[in-house]
């Protein structure tokens, strides 16, 4: 599964599964994956965002075309489970954010759905897609968006962006300042004191966010390839190897399910947190 | 690992994704599912209304059901009665009719009587003067003696 270059060690071969199919511009043009790239910060991370805009792209056209032939009499099974997603992304943000905002529910929904179908590429064995990229002469493949920091910290980053905008939209600009300066210790010989802390708590959000979702996915992905090492070895350890993927797996789509919630319901609970006057 | 352009592509892929999903997949999805809870708490209401309506238009039949046994006794009651009064009045009817029936029989009789009583006077007064003819007719003449026959039959 070795790429040009590298040597076929299981250093290689894990090295190999977890780095990004990389597009940069440099002075010669065009490069792919060349040393040029490293450093650069106009890096393309072409795999991961084929795949992460496929799937929010794939989201969107299903539930769109359930939503426009969806009848209000019996539904069929698709739209069931279209509607059992919607109703339960509806309730988790109702039971968490009981204010008036058009925005919030719809984030939640794509947020959990996208996030999820990303996860799940994780349940895709490791080598078949980046195995079907090097026969079609595509050198690396990193198959799990969410694997890449990039990825992960963006969709954080829009939760931030969001939860500035409301803090500001709901409080106004002296009562967001307030807020990062008046708390928790009242008193103006303080204000550097909360400031600092409430800076901090404020920048924790989408740092936590992006961190906590790409460290589960990056550890589950590097298990997989982890026990895929085993099968060159000998019937035994690929027995082994079968049976291990096997649990992994099953274990996995809980994670990748959880994974998938929390993100979505820390974003609800930022997001009424940027709501509520203190 | 580091941190580069992608970032940008995907947070605008994701305000993008977040964009479209709220102007047009969110509402109809959601439209749907409100239209649907709806109709079945409408469904659910008219079954209850129809649950009351039916034991109101049971009461209401029973009601009338009861009304109807006690129209109809009185109708019987008041028919024996009108049964009882017919047959009496027509017995008194029947009464005074053969009180005349009988009266009048009586009087015909007696009229009868009379007639016969009449009729026997005019033949006893014949008999007795043909009887006097057979025994006078050879000494009495006829019409010498009539006069004194016909003071016989006047006094008879």
């Amino acid at each position: 599964m070795a790429a040009t270059g590298e040597a076929l060690t299981p250093q290689g071969y894990i090295q190999h599964h977890l780095t990004n199919l990389q597009v940069c511009v440099t002075d010669e043009g065009l490069a792919l994956n060349s040393k040029l790239c490293e450093g650069n910060f106009w890096t393309w991370h072409i795999d991961s965002l084929f795949f992460s805009v496929g799937l929010g792209v794939l989201f969107l056209w299903l539930f769109r075309s359930v939503g426009k032939k969806a009848t209000t009499g019996v539904p069929g099974k698709l739209q069931c489970f279209i509607e059992m997603v919607v109703e339960f992304v509806d309730s988790s943000v109702k039971e968490t954010f009981h204010g008036r905002n058009p925005v919030i529910a719809p984030l939640a929904l794509t947020i959990f759905v996208w996030v999820f179908m990303m996860n799940f590429m994780d349940m895709v064995p490791v080598d078949w897609i980046p195995s079907l990229a090097a026969a079609a002469g595509i050198p690396y493949m990193k198959v799990v968006p969410t694997t890449d920091l990039n990825i992960t910290f963006s969709m954080a980053l829009g939760v931030f962006v969001l939860i500035i905008y409301y803090s500001i939209k709901v409080k106004g600009i002296s009562g967001f300042v307030k807020e990062l300066t008046m708390q928790p210790f009242n008193h103006w010989a303080m204000i550097p004191v909360n400031f600092l802390l409430e800076t901090v708590t404020l920048i924790a959000k989408p740092i936590s966010l992006a961190l906590r979702l790409f460290g589960n996915l990056y550890a589950g992905e590097l298990i997989f390839i982890l026990i895929a090492l085993m099968y060159g070895a000998n019937w035994a350890l690929s027995t082994l190897g079968v049976t291990l993927q096997l649990g992994w797996l099953i274990f996995h789509i809980m994670v990748i399910t959880l994974q998938a919630f929390i993100f979505m319901m820390l974003t609800i609970v930022y997001l009424s947190m940027a709501h509520e006057d203190h | 690992m580091n941190i580069n352009a992608t970032l940008l592509g995907q947070t605008v892929a994701f305000l993008l994704f977040v964009w479209f999903c709220m102007k047009f997949v969110w509402p109809p999805l959601m439209n749907a599912i409100e239209e649907r809870q709806k109709r079945i708490a409408d469904g659910l209401a008219d079954a209850d209304r129809a649950v009351k309506d039916l034991e109101l238009a049971q009461a209401k039949a029973t009601d009338q059901l009861k009304d109807a046994k006690a129209t109809a006794n009185e109708i019987i009651e008041s028919a024996n009665k009108r049964k009882a009064q017919i047959v009496d009045e027509a017995k008194a009817e029947a009464d005074i009719e053969r009180a005349k029936i009988i009266a009048q029989g009586q009087a015909e009789i007696e009229a009868e009587r009379n007639r016969v009583k009449e009729d026997l006077r005019k033949q006893v007064a014949t008999l007795a003067i043909l009887g006097a003819e057979k025994i006078l007719e050879r000494s009495i003449d006829e019409a010498a003696h009539s006069d004194i026959v016909n003071k016989l039959v006047a006094e008879l």
